[in-house]
């Protein structure tokens, strides 16, 4: 299963948030919560840039597709330093066990925005439109708009309350 | 945190314990007084004699060969990176501003070294402007592949292309080196020591300068 964005992909991710909205109204309450979600900016003519936040599933799930109008490439990366070496891998599926705090942040993992059309500017914002899958098959598509933080941010947004 | 200090004492920079425990005066107190024979303990690792990372010969964005000698009488911090990480990269020279902060009144006595292992995406003009948003004071400094993987080799540091689905990215060896005033190398830091810990290390190789 691929997490990069595609055009079937997102014609599948409309149809799914049709559904997803009709079945959050039967359910009143969303499976997965995203939160303090926050993109670096860039400087002009930087092509990348990492996106970062909290997910949190009441059910076991997994995120299966990211997409934003600002990128044709979303794909969500893992970091990991072996020694003094600093290792950057694409992963296919997030896991978000059900209850489990899973935190997109440096040091870890992050969504890698690619061939980005515009300079990311601190103060904008960025949707994403994020698709998750339970155990069961069914989808939830979760939208969110995540603000531009500065080059040098490395903390959570102030009202995380850390 | 600090879990690869070398030194067998407590570390001497005035932490929030030790401002705790003793008051201010504990910040003031000599360093000689944990280490034997008067050498300094540094929260890096002491490379001080090191037979690698003697120097190089790289274009700032300006175009202009940099060596070493150039930054004579600063305490130079030199890390490799790449614009389009999204993770080490900016927390690392985020890190570097606060030192520069926190060093106040000797920042200009300090100078970051950006050396992108990555010239293929990296041109000098995304070089100049990412360094500055972090410190305007901070330089990039590029080289051909050939000079890149010669100054790599030099400082013993790795960086390799991994493709990803749309593009690529790079692995790379994420620690900064530390070179006293008189250029010589002297320490090697890791990616997860504080820039409290940084500075301490900086304070120290100027004040022995």
């Amino acid at each position: 299963m691929h997490i990069r964005s595609s055009f079937t992909r997102s014609l599948a991710a409309a149809a799914f948030m049709a559904l997803a909205s009709a079945s959050l109204h039967a359910q009143a309450q969303a499976n997965v919560s995203v939160k303090d979600a926050w993109v670096r900016a860039t400087v002009p003519q930087q092509k990348a840039s990492g996106a970062f936040m909290q997910l949190q599933a009441t059910r076991d799930s997994k995120l299966v597709s990211v997409s934003s109008p600002l990128t044709p490439n979303v794909e969500v990366h893992e970091m990991a330093m072996q020694g003094d070496v600093m290792r950057m891998r694409q992963v296919t599926t997030l896991d978000l066990p059900a209850g489990k705090l899973v935190e997109l942040k440096p040091g870890g993992y992050h969504l890698m925005l690619l061939n980005l059309k515009a300079q990311m500017k601190e103060g904008d914002a960025v949707p994403f439109t994020l698709v998750f899958e339970g155990k069961d098959g069914k989808r939830e598509t979760v939208e969110i708009k995540a603000p531009v933080r500065a080059l040098g941010a490395t903390a959570k947004p102030a009202h995380a309350g850390h | 945190m600090n879990n690869f200090n070398p030194a067998p004492c407590a570390p001497v920079q005035p932490t929030r314990r030790a401002l705790l425990a003793a008051g201010a005066l504990m910040a003031t107190l000599p360093l000689a007084a944990c280490s034997p024979g008067g050498s300094v303990s540094f929260n890096g690792t002491d490379i001080t004699g090191a037979d690698y990372g003697r120097d190089f010969q790289l274009r700032d964005p300006d175009g202009k060969l940099r060596t070493l000698a150039d930054f004579r009488g600063k305490v130079v911090l030199v890390f490799f990176g790449f614009t389009q990480c999204p993770d080490v990269c900016p927390t690392a020279l985020a890190r570097a501003a606060n030192v520069r902060t926190l060093l106040g009144t000797d920042a200009d006595r300090l100078q970051v070294l950006f050396i992108t292992v990555d010239p293929e995406r990296d041109t000098p003009a995304i070089l100049k402007a990412y360094t500055a948003a972090f410190d305007p004071t901070f330089l990039a400094l590029y080289g051909d592949p050939a000079r890149l993987a010669a100054t790599a080799k030099e400082f013993r540091v790795i960086y390799q292309k991994v493709p990803t689905g749309a593009s690529y990215t790079m692995d790379h060896t994420s620690v900064t080196y530390a070179y006293d005033p008189q250029g010589r190398l002297r320490l090697k830091l890791l990616h997860d020591a504080s820039a409290v810990d940084y500075t301490a290390d900086v304070r120290r190789l100027l004040n022995a300068a």
